[in-house]
Protein backbone atom coordinates (compact mmCIF):
# COMPACT_ATOMS: atom_id res chain seq x y z
CA UNK A 1 0.00 0.00 0.00
CA UNK A 2 0.80 3.39 -1.28
CA UNK A 3 1.51 5.56 1.65
CA UNK A 4 2.06 9.55 -0.32
CA UNK A 5 1.94 12.49 2.32
CA UNK A 6 3.99 15.18 0.44
CA UNK A 7 2.26 18.17 -0.47
CA UNK A 8 2.68 20.87 -3.85
CA UNK A 9 3.27 23.33 -1.16
CA UNK A 10 2.56 26.16 -3.86
CA UNK A 11 -0.71 24.33 -5.07
CA UNK A 12 -1.74 24.01 -1.37
CA UNK A 13 -0.47 27.79 -1.02
CA UNK A 14 -2.87 28.92 -3.47
CA UNK A 15 -5.95 27.41 -2.63
CA UNK A 16 -5.70 28.22 1.41
CA UNK A 17 -4.99 31.63 0.61
CA UNK A 18 -7.97 32.19 -1.77
CA UNK A 19 -9.94 30.20 0.05
CA UNK A 20 -9.24 32.67 3.38
CA UNK A 21 -9.55 35.35 0.84
CA UNK A 22 -13.11 34.43 -0.65
CA UNK A 23 -14.73 33.45 2.80
CA UNK A 24 -13.90 36.12 4.81
CA UNK A 25 -15.02 38.71 2.30
CA UNK A 26 -18.07 37.24 0.96
CA UNK A 27 -19.73 37.35 4.22
CA UNK A 28 -18.84 41.28 4.57
CA UNK A 29 -15.53 40.96 6.21
CA UNK A 30 -12.25 41.83 5.30
CA UNK A 31 -9.83 40.81 8.21
CA UNK A 32 -8.87 37.73 10.90
CA UNK A 33 -7.75 37.02 13.85
CA UNK A 34 -5.25 34.27 14.70
CA UNK A 35 -4.48 33.08 18.17
CA UNK A 36 -0.34 32.59 17.79
CA UNK A 37 0.52 30.25 20.10
CA UNK A 38 3.97 29.90 19.40
CA UNK A 39 3.42 26.62 17.00
CA UNK A 40 3.65 25.90 14.19
CA UNK A 41 -0.16 24.89 13.31
CA UNK A 42 -1.25 29.06 14.29
CA UNK A 43 1.83 29.98 12.71
CA UNK A 44 0.75 28.83 9.20
CA UNK A 45 -2.61 29.62 9.38
CA UNK A 46 -1.06 33.03 10.26
CA UNK A 47 0.83 33.27 7.43
CA UNK A 48 -1.42 32.22 5.16
CA UNK A 49 -4.09 34.82 6.43
CA UNK A 50 -1.98 37.62 6.50
CA UNK A 51 -1.14 36.58 2.72
CA UNK A 52 -5.13 36.26 1.51
CA UNK A 53 -5.70 39.66 3.01
CA UNK A 54 -2.54 41.33 3.66
CA UNK A 55 -0.91 41.89 6.79
CA UNK A 56 -2.27 45.33 8.17
CA UNK A 57 -5.44 43.44 8.00
CA UNK A 58 -4.51 40.10 10.40
CA UNK A 59 -4.66 40.51 14.27
CA UNK A 60 -2.44 38.52 16.08
CA UNK A 61 -3.30 37.58 19.24
CA UNK A 62 -0.26 36.28 21.92
CA UNK A 63 -2.62 34.84 24.88
CA UNK A 64 -0.04 33.43 28.03
CA UNK A 65 -0.39 31.73 30.89
CA UNK A 66 1.76 32.19 33.52
CA UNK A 67 3.42 28.51 32.78
CA UNK A 68 3.58 29.11 29.32
CA UNK A 69 7.53 28.66 28.16
CA UNK A 70 9.14 31.33 26.87
CA UNK A 71 9.86 30.41 23.34
CA UNK A 72 6.31 30.45 22.84
CA UNK A 73 5.96 34.01 23.04
CA UNK A 74 9.47 34.69 21.44
CA UNK A 75 8.11 32.27 18.33
CA UNK A 76 5.06 33.98 17.99
CA UNK A 77 7.26 37.53 18.47
CA UNK A 78 9.07 36.67 15.17
CA UNK A 79 5.88 35.79 13.56
CA UNK A 80 4.43 39.19 14.06
CA UNK A 81 8.06 41.18 13.11
CA UNK A 82 8.35 38.98 10.26
CA UNK A 83 4.85 39.72 9.17
CA UNK A 84 3.66 43.24 10.01
CA UNK A 85 0.65 42.59 11.18
CA UNK A 86 -0.71 44.20 14.40
CA UNK A 87 -0.57 42.17 17.15
CA UNK A 88 -2.12 42.14 21.13
CA UNK A 89 -0.46 40.67 24.06
CA UNK A 90 -3.13 39.68 26.80
CA UNK A 91 -2.27 37.26 29.42
CA UNK A 92 -4.56 34.85 30.14
CA UNK A 93 -3.27 34.09 33.89
CA UNK A 94 -5.81 36.60 35.35
CA UNK A 95 -8.45 35.62 34.19
CA UNK A 96 -8.68 32.01 34.51
CA UNK A 97 -6.52 31.99 38.16
CA UNK A 98 -9.62 32.38 39.85
CA UNK A 99 -11.85 30.00 38.50
CA UNK A 100 -8.37 27.48 39.24
CA UNK A 101 -8.29 28.44 42.67
CA UNK A 102 -11.73 27.53 43.51
CA UNK A 103 -10.57 23.76 43.38
CA UNK A 104 -7.52 23.33 45.16
CA UNK A 105 -5.86 19.86 43.15
CA UNK A 106 -8.08 20.90 39.58
CA UNK A 107 -6.70 18.41 37.11
CA UNK A 108 -4.36 19.69 34.71
CA UNK A 109 -6.57 18.83 31.80
CA UNK A 110 -10.02 20.91 33.39
CA UNK A 111 -6.92 23.32 33.53
CA UNK A 112 -6.00 23.55 29.91
CA UNK A 113 -9.75 23.19 29.12
CA UNK A 114 -10.43 26.47 31.06
CA UNK A 115 -6.68 27.72 29.43
CA UNK A 116 -8.36 26.82 25.87
CA UNK A 117 -11.90 28.04 26.47
CA UNK A 118 -10.56 31.53 27.98
CA UNK A 119 -8.27 31.98 24.81
CA UNK A 120 -11.60 31.54 22.63
CA UNK A 121 -13.20 33.81 25.02
CA UNK A 122 -10.60 36.40 24.06
CA UNK A 123 -10.07 35.35 20.56
CA UNK A 124 -14.21 36.52 19.57
CA UNK A 125 -13.74 39.29 21.83
CA UNK A 126 -10.93 40.46 19.90
CA UNK A 127 -12.84 39.63 16.65
CA UNK A 128 -15.48 42.11 17.50
CA UNK A 129 -13.05 44.51 18.37
CA UNK A 130 -10.83 44.15 15.11
CA UNK A 131 -13.71 43.65 12.35
CA UNK A 132 -12.37 40.65 11.77
CA UNK A 133 -12.85 36.40 11.57
CA UNK A 134 -11.37 33.82 13.81
CA UNK A 135 -9.12 31.89 11.51
CA UNK A 136 -8.81 28.42 13.12
CA UNK A 137 -5.49 26.45 13.39
CA UNK A 138 -6.65 23.02 13.77
CA UNK A 139 -4.74 20.19 11.66
CA UNK A 140 -6.51 17.08 10.32
CA UNK A 141 -4.30 15.05 12.75
CA UNK A 142 -5.74 16.63 15.89
CA UNK A 143 -9.23 17.03 14.18
CA UNK A 144 -9.28 13.18 13.27
CA UNK A 145 -7.64 12.72 17.17
CA UNK A 146 -10.12 14.62 19.06
CA UNK A 147 -7.47 16.30 20.80
CA UNK A 148 -8.45 19.68 21.05
CA UNK A 149 -10.66 21.30 23.92
CA UNK A 150 -14.39 21.43 22.33
CA UNK A 151 -15.50 25.32 22.12
CA UNK A 152 -11.61 26.15 23.28
CA UNK A 153 -9.08 25.89 20.47
CA UNK A 154 -11.03 24.29 17.92
CA UNK A 155 -13.31 27.41 17.86
CA UNK A 156 -13.02 29.40 14.97
CA UNK A 157 -15.13 31.08 11.70
CA UNK A 158 -13.55 28.96 9.20
CA UNK A 159 -9.91 26.79 9.20
CA UNK A 160 -7.70 26.98 6.10
CA UNK A 161 -5.59 24.65 7.75
CA UNK A 162 -8.22 21.53 8.54
CA UNK A 163 -7.47 18.89 5.84
CA UNK A 164 -3.54 18.80 5.93
CA UNK A 165 -1.76 16.17 8.80
CA UNK A 166 0.23 17.61 10.66
CA UNK A 167 3.65 16.32 8.53
CA UNK A 168 1.51 18.30 5.95
CA UNK A 169 1.77 20.91 7.65
CA UNK A 170 5.54 21.09 8.09
CA UNK A 171 6.09 20.94 4.40
CA UNK A 172 3.56 23.76 3.82
CA UNK A 173 5.02 25.65 6.73
CA UNK A 174 8.74 25.43 5.64
CA UNK A 175 7.14 26.94 2.15
CA UNK A 176 6.06 29.73 3.88
CA UNK A 177 8.86 30.75 5.40
CA UNK A 178 7.91 30.06 9.24
CA UNK A 179 11.43 30.19 11.09
CA UNK A 180 12.56 26.95 11.77
CA UNK A 181 12.60 27.08 15.37
CA UNK A 182 9.06 26.64 15.53
CA UNK A 183 8.73 23.92 12.50
CA UNK A 184 11.70 21.84 14.65
CA UNK A 185 10.57 21.96 18.40
CA UNK A 186 8.20 19.50 19.96
CA UNK A 187 4.44 20.29 18.98
CA UNK A 188 3.25 21.04 22.13
CA UNK A 189 -0.18 22.10 24.05
CA UNK A 190 1.97 24.13 26.15
CA UNK A 191 -0.80 24.25 28.68
CA UNK A 192 1.05 22.56 31.51
CA UNK A 193 5.53 21.89 32.22
CA UNK A 194 6.86 19.23 30.12
CA UNK A 195 3.70 18.60 28.11
CA UNK A 196 4.33 17.47 24.21
CA UNK A 197 1.43 16.39 22.15
CA UNK A 198 3.33 13.25 21.57
CA UNK A 199 4.07 11.86 24.38
CA UNK A 200 0.33 12.85 25.37
CA UNK A 201 -1.02 10.85 22.76
CA UNK A 202 1.70 8.06 23.29
CA UNK A 203 2.96 7.89 19.45
CA UNK A 204 4.33 10.46 17.28
CA UNK A 205 3.08 12.23 14.56
CA UNK A 206 4.95 10.64 11.66
CA UNK A 207 3.55 7.42 12.37
CA UNK A 208 -0.41 8.19 13.29
CA UNK A 209 -0.53 10.43 10.19
CA UNK A 210 0.42 7.40 7.75
CA UNK A 211 -2.36 5.06 9.66
CA UNK A 212 -4.72 7.98 9.70
CA UNK A 213 -3.89 8.31 5.64
CA UNK A 214 -4.56 4.73 5.11
CA UNK A 215 -7.99 4.63 7.17
CA UNK A 216 -9.62 7.76 6.23
CA UNK A 217 -8.39 8.79 3.08
CA UNK A 218 -7.41 5.36 1.02
CA UNK A 219 -10.27 3.41 2.86
CA UNK A 220 -8.15 0.49 4.33
CA UNK A 221 -9.81 -1.35 6.74
CA UNK A 222 -8.36 -1.51 9.96
CA UNK A 223 -7.32 -5.35 9.25
CA UNK A 224 -5.46 -4.13 6.16
CA UNK A 225 -3.23 -2.08 8.08
CA UNK A 226 -2.15 -4.53 11.16
CA UNK A 227 -1.50 -6.57 8.00
CA UNK A 228 0.72 -3.97 6.43
CA UNK A 229 2.74 -3.96 9.57
CA UNK A 230 0.99 -1.38 11.87
CA UNK A 231 0.95 -2.70 15.58
CA UNK A 232 -2.80 -3.99 16.35
CA UNK A 233 -3.02 -2.21 19.51
CA UNK A 234 -1.53 0.61 17.91
CA UNK A 235 -4.56 0.68 15.05
CA UNK A 236 -7.06 -0.32 17.77
CA UNK A 237 -6.08 2.89 19.50
CA UNK A 238 -6.26 5.16 17.02
CA UNK A 239 -9.41 3.61 15.45
CA UNK A 240 -11.34 4.19 18.40
CA UNK A 241 -10.25 8.01 19.36
CA UNK A 242 -11.11 8.35 15.94
CA UNK A 243 -14.82 7.09 16.49
CA UNK A 244 -15.25 8.60 20.02
CA UNK A 245 -14.46 11.85 19.25
CA UNK A 246 -16.92 12.13 16.48
CA UNK A 247 -19.17 14.11 18.65
CA UNK A 248 -16.15 16.98 18.50
CA UNK A 249 -16.59 17.32 14.57
CA UNK A 250 -20.80 17.54 14.30
CA UNK A 251 -22.67 20.04 16.01
CA UNK A 252 -24.77 18.84 18.84
CA UNK A 253 -27.92 16.99 17.88
CA UNK A 254 -31.07 18.98 18.07
CA UNK A 255 -33.82 16.38 19.11
CA UNK A 256 -36.51 16.34 15.92
CA UNK A 257 -40.12 17.57 16.77
CA UNK A 258 -41.29 19.51 13.51
CA UNK A 259 -41.45 18.77 10.11
CA UNK A 260 -38.09 20.51 9.51
CA UNK A 261 -35.21 20.78 11.88
CA UNK A 262 -32.19 22.00 11.79
CA UNK A 263 -29.39 20.02 11.05
CA UNK A 264 -31.32 17.14 9.33
CA UNK A 265 -33.52 18.61 7.09
CA UNK A 266 -32.97 22.39 7.15
CA UNK A 267 -30.04 22.35 4.84
CA UNK A 268 -27.66 25.10 3.35
CA UNK A 269 -24.05 26.01 3.16
CA UNK A 270 -22.94 29.04 5.33
CA UNK A 271 -22.20 30.76 1.63
CA UNK A 272 -26.16 30.83 1.09
CA UNK A 273 -26.89 34.54 -0.73
CA UNK A 274 -23.30 35.06 -1.35
CA UNK B 1 -15.50 26.32 -41.15
CA UNK B 2 -13.89 28.15 -38.32
CA UNK B 3 -15.63 28.53 -34.95
CA UNK B 4 -14.76 31.18 -32.18
CA UNK B 5 -15.43 29.67 -29.02
CA UNK B 6 -15.00 31.00 -25.43
CA UNK B 7 -15.01 29.57 -21.97
CA UNK B 8 -16.70 31.69 -19.52
CA UNK B 9 -14.68 30.06 -16.60
CA UNK B 10 -16.93 31.92 -13.54
CA UNK B 11 -17.44 32.08 -9.96
CA UNK B 12 -20.56 32.44 -8.90
CA UNK B 13 -22.81 33.85 -6.13
CA UNK B 14 -24.81 30.48 -4.50
CA UNK B 15 -28.66 31.02 -5.23
CA UNK B 16 -28.04 34.26 -6.05
CA UNK B 17 -29.69 34.24 -9.89
CA UNK B 18 -29.78 38.11 -10.47
CA UNK B 19 -25.98 38.87 -9.49
CA UNK B 20 -25.19 35.53 -11.77
CA UNK B 21 -27.15 36.99 -14.69
CA UNK B 22 -25.73 40.25 -14.88
CA UNK B 23 -22.23 38.63 -14.92
CA UNK B 24 -23.28 36.20 -17.51
CA UNK B 25 -24.34 39.37 -19.77
CA UNK B 26 -21.11 41.33 -18.78
CA UNK B 27 -19.31 38.51 -20.45
CA UNK B 28 -21.66 38.25 -23.38
CA UNK B 29 -20.84 41.57 -24.02
CA UNK B 30 -16.79 41.14 -23.70
CA UNK B 31 -17.47 37.66 -25.77
CA UNK B 32 -19.33 39.69 -28.44
CA UNK B 33 -16.89 42.43 -28.63
CA UNK B 34 -14.43 40.04 -29.22
CA UNK B 35 -15.78 38.30 -32.22
CA UNK B 36 -16.68 35.16 -30.27
CA UNK B 37 -19.58 33.12 -32.16
CA UNK B 38 -20.33 30.21 -28.86
CA UNK B 39 -19.82 31.24 -24.92
CA UNK B 40 -20.08 27.95 -22.79
CA UNK B 41 -21.16 28.95 -19.15
CA UNK B 42 -20.29 25.98 -16.33
CA UNK B 43 -22.53 23.89 -14.62
CA UNK B 44 -25.14 25.45 -12.34
CA UNK B 45 -24.07 29.29 -13.76
CA UNK B 46 -27.11 30.91 -12.85
CA UNK B 47 -27.24 29.51 -9.60
CA UNK B 48 -24.08 27.90 -7.89
CA UNK B 49 -23.36 24.03 -7.33
CA UNK B 50 -24.30 22.94 -3.83
CA UNK B 51 -27.88 24.59 -3.54
CA UNK B 52 -29.70 21.88 -1.55
CA UNK B 53 -32.51 23.18 -0.10
CA UNK B 54 -32.30 26.61 -1.97
CA UNK B 55 -32.89 24.31 -4.99
CA UNK B 56 -36.97 25.16 -5.29
CA UNK B 57 -35.79 28.91 -5.31
CA UNK B 58 -33.72 29.01 -7.70
CA UNK B 59 -35.72 27.15 -10.47
CA UNK B 60 -36.28 28.59 -13.58
CA UNK B 61 -38.03 28.03 -16.99
CA UNK B 62 -35.90 28.19 -20.79
CA UNK B 63 -38.90 30.08 -22.24
CA UNK B 64 -39.20 33.66 -23.33
CA UNK B 65 -41.77 34.51 -20.61
CA UNK B 66 -38.69 33.60 -17.62
CA UNK B 67 -37.36 36.79 -16.34
CA UNK B 68 -34.31 35.79 -16.29
CA UNK B 69 -34.09 33.28 -19.53
CA UNK B 70 -35.77 36.48 -21.58
CA UNK B 71 -32.38 38.42 -20.77
CA UNK B 72 -30.34 35.61 -21.79
CA UNK B 73 -32.28 34.99 -25.22
CA UNK B 74 -31.80 38.30 -25.97
CA UNK B 75 -28.70 38.12 -25.33
CA UNK B 76 -28.41 35.22 -27.88
CA UNK B 77 -29.22 37.05 -30.67
CA UNK B 78 -25.50 38.13 -30.91
CA UNK B 79 -23.87 35.26 -29.87
CA UNK B 80 -24.74 31.43 -29.07
CA UNK B 81 -24.70 30.62 -25.42
CA UNK B 82 -24.49 27.43 -23.49
CA UNK B 83 -25.92 28.66 -19.30
CA UNK B 84 -26.67 26.11 -16.46
CA UNK B 85 -29.53 26.08 -14.42
CA UNK B 86 -32.43 24.34 -12.63
CA UNK B 87 -35.22 23.70 -14.68
CA UNK B 88 -38.43 23.12 -13.16
CA UNK B 89 -40.65 21.15 -14.96
CA UNK B 90 -44.44 21.34 -15.28
CA UNK B 91 -44.95 18.74 -12.89
CA UNK B 92 -42.04 20.39 -10.59
CA UNK B 93 -39.39 17.90 -10.74
CA UNK B 94 -36.05 20.25 -10.42
CA UNK B 95 -33.01 18.89 -12.72
CA UNK B 96 -29.75 20.26 -13.15
CA UNK B 97 -29.64 21.50 -16.94
CA UNK B 98 -27.80 23.30 -19.77
CA UNK B 99 -29.53 24.96 -22.55
CA UNK B 100 -27.93 25.92 -25.54
CA UNK B 101 -29.68 29.54 -26.49
CA UNK B 102 -29.53 30.90 -30.55
CA UNK B 103 -30.54 33.74 -32.44
CA UNK B 104 -33.09 34.00 -29.70
CA UNK B 105 -34.74 30.71 -29.30
CA UNK B 106 -33.82 27.98 -27.04
CA UNK B 107 -32.08 25.57 -29.12
CA UNK B 108 -31.71 22.40 -27.23
CA UNK B 109 -32.27 21.79 -23.17
CA UNK B 110 -30.05 19.13 -21.73
CA UNK B 111 -31.08 17.49 -18.24
CA UNK B 112 -27.84 16.13 -16.42
CA UNK B 113 -28.61 12.10 -16.45
CA UNK B 114 -26.17 11.14 -13.80
CA UNK B 115 -26.57 12.65 -10.28
CA UNK B 116 -23.60 11.86 -8.19
CA UNK B 117 -25.07 10.93 -4.90
CA UNK B 118 -21.80 9.53 -2.91
CA UNK B 119 -19.02 10.78 -1.08
CA UNK B 120 -19.00 14.74 -1.01
CA UNK B 121 -22.09 14.84 -3.75
CA UNK B 122 -25.43 14.51 -2.77
CA UNK B 123 -27.72 15.70 -6.03
CA UNK B 124 -29.58 12.82 -5.48
CA UNK B 125 -31.07 14.30 -2.88
CA UNK B 126 -32.83 17.69 -3.88
CA UNK B 127 -32.33 16.65 -8.23
CA UNK B 128 -34.54 14.32 -10.43
CA UNK B 129 -32.27 12.78 -13.05
CA UNK B 130 -32.56 13.40 -16.63
CA UNK B 131 -33.77 10.61 -19.19
CA UNK B 132 -32.48 11.34 -22.47
CA UNK B 133 -29.02 12.04 -24.13
CA UNK B 134 -29.58 13.69 -27.52
CA UNK B 135 -27.19 15.70 -30.36
CA UNK B 136 -28.31 19.02 -31.44
CA UNK B 137 -28.12 21.00 -34.91
CA UNK B 138 -26.69 24.49 -33.95
CA UNK B 139 -25.33 27.11 -36.51
CA UNK B 140 -21.74 25.76 -36.88
CA UNK B 141 -22.53 21.90 -37.00
CA UNK B 142 -24.13 18.83 -34.76
CA UNK B 143 -23.20 19.28 -31.10
CA UNK B 144 -23.84 17.33 -27.70
CA UNK B 145 -23.77 18.75 -24.55
CA UNK B 146 -23.19 16.95 -21.19
CA UNK B 147 -23.21 17.97 -17.24
CA UNK B 148 -20.07 16.59 -14.87
CA UNK B 149 -21.23 13.34 -13.98
CA UNK B 150 -22.98 12.74 -17.16
CA UNK B 151 -19.26 12.29 -18.54
CA UNK B 152 -17.37 9.86 -16.14
CA UNK B 153 -20.12 7.43 -17.90
CA UNK B 154 -18.72 6.40 -20.96
CA UNK B 155 -22.27 6.08 -22.59
CA UNK B 156 -23.00 9.42 -22.93
CA UNK B 157 -20.52 10.82 -25.00
CA UNK B 158 -20.83 7.26 -27.22
CA UNK B 159 -24.19 8.13 -27.92
CA UNK B 160 -24.18 11.98 -28.86
CA UNK B 161 -20.93 10.52 -31.21
CA UNK B 162 -23.08 8.19 -32.71
CA UNK B 163 -26.36 10.44 -32.85
CA UNK B 164 -23.90 12.74 -34.73
CA UNK B 165 -22.50 15.08 -32.41
CA UNK B 166 -18.93 16.70 -33.75
CA UNK B 167 -18.81 18.91 -30.85
CA UNK B 168 -18.70 17.69 -27.49
CA UNK B 169 -19.79 20.87 -24.70
CA UNK B 170 -19.21 19.57 -21.42
CA UNK B 171 -19.92 21.55 -18.19
CA UNK B 172 -18.92 21.76 -14.69
CA UNK B 173 -19.03 22.46 -11.14
CA UNK B 174 -16.16 20.28 -10.28
CA UNK B 175 -14.70 20.24 -6.60
CA UNK B 176 -11.35 20.38 -6.77
CA UNK B 177 -9.65 17.61 -4.37
CA UNK B 178 -6.67 14.98 -4.23
CA UNK B 179 -3.22 16.03 -3.58
CA UNK B 180 -0.17 13.70 -4.78
CA UNK B 181 3.12 16.59 -4.01
CA UNK B 182 2.40 17.44 -7.84
CA UNK B 183 1.78 20.96 -8.56
CA UNK B 184 -1.71 19.57 -10.11
CA UNK B 185 -5.03 18.48 -7.83
CA UNK B 186 -5.95 14.94 -8.56
CA UNK B 187 -9.45 16.00 -9.66
CA UNK B 188 -7.76 17.96 -12.76
CA UNK B 189 -6.11 14.76 -14.08
CA UNK B 190 -9.07 12.47 -13.85
CA UNK B 191 -10.67 15.37 -15.94
CA UNK B 192 -8.17 16.09 -18.46
CA UNK B 193 -7.35 12.42 -18.82
CA UNK B 194 -10.96 11.43 -19.59
CA UNK B 195 -12.01 14.55 -21.95
CA UNK B 196 -8.56 13.96 -24.13
CA UNK B 197 -9.41 10.26 -24.40
CA UNK B 198 -13.00 11.14 -25.56
CA UNK B 199 -11.68 13.41 -28.12
CA UNK B 200 -9.05 10.80 -28.89
CA UNK B 201 -11.23 7.79 -29.41
CA UNK B 202 -14.30 9.78 -30.75
CA UNK B 203 -11.71 11.89 -33.30
CA UNK B 204 -14.29 15.10 -32.37
CA UNK B 205 -13.90 18.14 -30.08
CA UNK B 206 -14.32 18.17 -26.46
CA UNK B 207 -15.21 21.49 -24.70
CA UNK B 208 -15.14 21.79 -21.09
CA UNK B 209 -15.96 24.63 -19.29
CA UNK B 210 -15.71 23.86 -15.05
CA UNK B 211 -16.16 27.00 -12.84
CA UNK B 212 -13.45 28.79 -10.24
CA UNK B 213 -14.73 29.95 -6.37
CA UNK B 214 -15.26 28.28 -3.31
CA UNK B 215 -18.68 27.24 -1.77
CA UNK B 216 -17.55 26.75 1.76
CA UNK B 217 -14.69 24.42 1.95
CA UNK B 218 -15.14 23.60 -1.94
CA UNK B 219 -12.26 24.65 -4.36
CA UNK B 220 -13.63 25.01 -7.73
CA UNK B 221 -10.30 24.49 -10.12
CA UNK B 222 -11.15 25.95 -13.19
CA UNK B 223 -8.34 24.48 -15.77
CA UNK B 224 -11.25 24.41 -18.75
CA UNK B 225 -9.89 23.05 -22.02
CA UNK B 226 -10.46 22.40 -25.74
CA UNK B 227 -9.20 19.44 -27.16
CA UNK B 228 -9.06 18.65 -30.82
CA UNK B 229 -10.38 15.32 -32.71
CA UNK B 230 -6.62 14.14 -32.12
CA UNK B 231 -6.83 14.09 -28.70
CA UNK B 232 -4.94 17.42 -28.98
CA UNK B 233 -4.87 20.44 -26.36
CA UNK B 234 -5.72 23.46 -27.90
CA UNK B 235 -6.91 25.78 -25.25
CA UNK B 236 -6.85 25.62 -21.39
CA UNK B 237 -7.77 28.44 -18.83
CA UNK B 238 -5.90 29.21 -15.72
CA UNK B 239 -6.81 26.68 -13.01
CA UNK B 240 -8.68 28.09 -9.41
CA UNK B 241 -9.74 31.79 -11.31
CA UNK B 242 -12.29 33.32 -13.31
CA UNK B 243 -11.35 33.62 -16.87
CA UNK B 244 -13.03 33.76 -20.24
CA UNK B 245 -10.71 31.65 -22.18
CA UNK B 246 -11.07 32.41 -26.34
CA UNK B 247 -10.26 29.94 -28.82
CA UNK B 248 -10.69 29.35 -32.51
CA UNK B 249 -11.22 26.18 -33.01
CA UNK B 250 -11.20 24.78 -37.50
CA UNK B 251 -14.02 22.31 -38.05
CA UNK B 252 -11.99 20.97 -40.69
CA UNK B 253 -10.09 19.19 -38.57
CA UNK B 254 -12.86 16.80 -38.29
CA UNK B 255 -12.22 15.91 -42.19
CA UNK B 256 -8.46 15.81 -41.58
CA UNK B 257 -8.60 13.62 -38.32
CA UNK B 258 -10.74 11.13 -39.77
CA UNK B 259 -8.98 11.14 -43.18
CA UNK B 260 -6.46 9.64 -41.29
CA UNK B 261 -8.02 7.38 -38.14
CA UNK B 262 -11.95 6.40 -39.85
CA UNK B 263 -13.12 5.29 -36.20
CA UNK B 264 -16.74 6.97 -37.32
CA UNK B 265 -16.57 4.68 -39.93
CA UNK B 266 -15.67 1.60 -38.62
CA UNK B 267 -17.48 1.88 -35.49
CA UNK B 268 -20.28 -0.83 -35.08
CA UNK B 269 -23.48 0.22 -33.16
CA UNK B 270 -25.20 -2.62 -34.58
CA UNK B 271 -22.80 -4.98 -32.72
CA UNK B 272 -22.99 -2.89 -29.57
CA UNK B 273 -26.72 -2.96 -29.85
CA UNK B 274 -27.13 -6.74 -29.55
CA UNK B 275 -24.63 -7.46 -27.34
CA UNK B 276 -26.15 -5.03 -25.00
CA UNK B 277 -29.55 -6.83 -25.63
CA UNK B 278 -27.95 -10.05 -24.79
CA UNK B 279 -26.64 -8.28 -21.33
CA UNK B 280 -29.76 -6.84 -20.74
CA UNK B 281 -32.84 -9.35 -22.32
CA UNK B 282 -30.76 -12.29 -22.21
CA UNK B 283 -31.63 -12.77 -26.43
Amino acid sequence: MEINLSIDPELVRKILTEFIRSEIIRVGFSRAVVNLSGGIDSAVSFVLAAEALGPQNVLAICLPYKTSLADSLEHAQMLIDQSGCPSVTIPITEMTDPLIAREPGMSEIRKGNIMARARMIVAYDQSEAFKGLVVGTGNKTEILLGYTTLYGDSACALNPIGDLYKTQVRQLARALGIPEPIIAKPPSADLWAGQTDEGELGFTYEEVDKLLYLLVDQRYRPEECVEAGFDEKFVRQVFERVRKNQFKRVLPPIAKLSSRTVGYDFLYLRDWGT
Amino acid sequence: MKLNLALAQINTELGNIQANLEKHLTLVKQACQDGMDLLVFPELSLTGYVLQDLVPAVSCRPESDDPFFQQLLDASRNIDLVVGFVDEDTRHRFYIASAYLSQGEVVHVHHKVYLPTYGLFDEGRFFAPGDSVRAFETRFGRFGMLICEDFWHASPPYILWQDGADVLLFSSASPGRGLNGEPKLESSTWVEHINRAYASLFTIFVAHTNRSGFEDGLNFWGGSTVFDPNGKLVAQAPYFEEALTKTEIDLNQLHRTRARLPLLRDERPELVQRELERILHGN
